[in-house]
């Protein structure tokens, strides 16, 4: 895999002094979904402004296919798309021109056709000749999608794309971005829902405070630090862990009716089968069992937590 | 440097066109009545009871200075509101991401604003001609010098849009310098005919000299030489000009 965008030490410091970015480095690979997780201001959004060129950066440097985006920006942009956090659609314009007018601004010649199919991929082609204002939010964030993809460009940057987009849409909104993928297009995204960046995304990108946590396969993530935990429900409360279960890491809970076994999912030997057997012995009668998966949420929460 | 960005000129000249065009009726109604009312007022009305200026009928000769009049305005203030408008709606950030640098993106948000006022003034030329005798003397020097005022005029309030941060300051510059300016630059009289102290002073309104050199088109006759007024128009464009590529260098009021 080549890397098509590489940020090195990228610093940015708004006019306030804020620094919101505190030298990232990143390597985003050629064809993969990768998934920019972080809490509000973390520097997302401040991050793909300054790869596309929104905002300057103060420090570093990143290249967009080998082109730097500030000595050769017109083939660094030329190779991206942005669908930015925030809507902004002008309200009297018509989907179809509002469309147009994004792929002749990336140097692309008119194409109708081409125009027409991607307004049907985002189930927009009703709505062609409508003018902006009559749309719903969440049409309104597949013309923004659909601006950003009338370029064909090799790299699209999602910012928050599901924000305030129903189920159903949403649904959507990720078979268009698989079938991207699938045409070879790099994805960014950033999201708050993070089942779904566990979901969709081929790596995750941790981002706090201005800078980059980890970067890490999704699989290998979970898979690190994906801890299960089997809960089991006592018919009686128990005092104590009893002297019999001591060679398994059990902690009773304050009710005294649930003994939790916490394992690595993965491992070769959970120990849950030797546990199973020693509480039978020990004649504790069992009234249920659930086991628990650690979110990639609870994860994240953990690191920004050690960090601190 | 790569090749020029053709396509993104063509959409953004394009795209501000379609706006001016959807809304063709109040974008002309508006000039075309208070114009109208101008010719009335002042030509036919007032006009017949002043003398000749400079042996020009008076109704003809305000027509020039009319014309400057609503062309600087409406050139300031379509490419003012065409920028100011995506900066407002956010929509700008396509723009500022985008394949172009500032020359492709003035050439045509100032382009598009530009044609608009040029439309307009060639519309309220022929609306004067329904109420006054009108002939003119150098029509292509007429048309050049047209072009030129809605090319620089345009350029003018390209920089009032990235500057101004809400719809009051759009608004302030062009009613509070370029209608004064205009009215005392000469649109109702000869400057000639003013006391020496305030022929002075109208030397240094830049106004003055597009009004003249406009007029001398339609005439033959001007305040100022000819050359002068070129020249004038020619220094504000370059002023302009420099603004522009400067805002674009430091990215002020559009890049954090
Ligand atoms: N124009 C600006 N001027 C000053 N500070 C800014 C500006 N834009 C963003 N910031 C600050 O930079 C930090 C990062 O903001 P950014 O928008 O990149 O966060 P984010 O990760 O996208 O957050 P969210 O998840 O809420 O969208 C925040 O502390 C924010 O207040
Ligand atoms: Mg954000």
């Amino acid at each position: 895999m080549t890397s098509i965008i590489a940020v090195r030490g990228l610093r940015k410091a708004y006019d306030s002094g804020f620094e919101a970015l505190k030298g990232v480095d990143l390597d985003i690979e050629e064809g993969e979904i990768i998934a920019l997780l972080g809490p509000n201001g973390a520097g997302k959004t401040t991050l793909i402004s300054t790869i596309c060129g929104i905002s300057r950066s103060t420090a570093g440097s990143v290249s967009v296919g080998g082109h730097d985006i500030q000595s050769d920006y017109r083939a660094a942009r030329a190779m991206i798309g942005l669908v930015p956090q925030e809507i902004s659609l002008e309200p009297f314009e018509t989907i179809a021109n509002t469309v147009r007018f994004s792929r002749g601004l990336f140097g692309r010649p008119p194409d109708e056709a081409r125009i027409d199919r991607l307004l049907a991929a985002l189930s927009l082609s009703e709505k062609k000749n409508a003018r902006n204002r009559e749309l719903s939010g969440g049409m309104k964030r597949r013309v923004m999608i659909a601006k950003a993809l009338s370029h064909e460009p090799r790299v699209l940057f999602l910012d928050e794309p599901t924000a305030g987009v129903d189920v159903e849409l949403r649904r959507e909104m990720w078979d268009v971005v698989k079938e991207l993928r699938r045409d070879g297009v790099t994805i960014i995204l950033t999201t708050h829902y993070i089942e779904e960046a566990e979901a969709i995304a081929d790596r995750i990108a941790v981002i706090n405070r201005g800078e980059i946590l980890l970067v890490e396969k999704t699989g290998d993530l979970m898979a690190r630090m994906g801890r299960k935990e089997l809960e089991i429900m006592l018919e009686a409360p128990l005092d104590a862990v009893p002297e019999s279960l001591s060679a398994h890491a059990l902690t009773l809970s304050p009710d005294g009716r649930g003994l939790v076994y916490g394992y690595d999912g993965r491992a070769q030997s959970t120990g849950v089968g030797a546990l199973m057997a020693d509480i039978q012995a020990a004649g504790l009668p069992i009234a249920d069992i659930r086991t628990r998966q650690s979110s990639l949420e609870e994860i994240f929460v953990g690191l920004v937590k050690d960090e601190n | 440097m790569s090749r020029p960005n053709l396509q993104a000129i063509r959409a953004i000249y394009l795209y501000e066109m379609g706006r001016f065009f959807r809304t063709i009726l109040q974008s002309m109604l508006a000039p075309v009545i208070s114009a109208s009312l101008y010719f009335v007022v002042f030509g036919a009305a007032i006009g017949g009871r002043i003398d000749q200026v400079e042996g020009i009928a008076y109704g003809a000769f305000i027509v020039p200075g009319l014309i400057m009049l609503t062309v600087t305005t409406q050139a300031t203030s379509n490419a003012s509101i065409g920028i100011f408008f995506p900066k407002f709606l956010g929509s700008i950030y396509e723009v500022l991401s985008a394949p172009v640098n500032a020359f492709e993106i003035v050439i045509g948000y100032v382009g598009a604003a530009a044609t608009k006022a040029f439309i307009v003034g060639l519309i309220i030329l022929a609306t004067a001609y329904l109420f006054i005798d009108l002939s003119i003397a150098r029509p292509f020097a007429m048309i050049l010098f047209l072009l030129l005022t809605c090319t620089s005029f345009a350029l003018l309030g390209f920089i009032i849009g990235i500057w101004a941060a809400n719809f009051e300051q759009l608004q302030l510059i062009p009613l509070l310098v370029i209608t004064p300016l205009v009215f005392l630059g000469g649109t109702f009289y000869s400057t000639t005919m003013l006391p020496p102290f305030w022929q002075g002073l109208t030397l240094l309104n830049p106004m003055h000299y597009l009004i003249s050199g406009f007029r001398w088109s339609f005439f033959e006759q001007a305040d100022v030489p000819i050359a002068l007024s070129l020249f004038a128009i020619a220094v504000f464009t370059v002023i302009c000009l420099a603004a522009i590529w400067w805002i674009f260098r430091t990215g002020w009021r559009l890049r954090s």
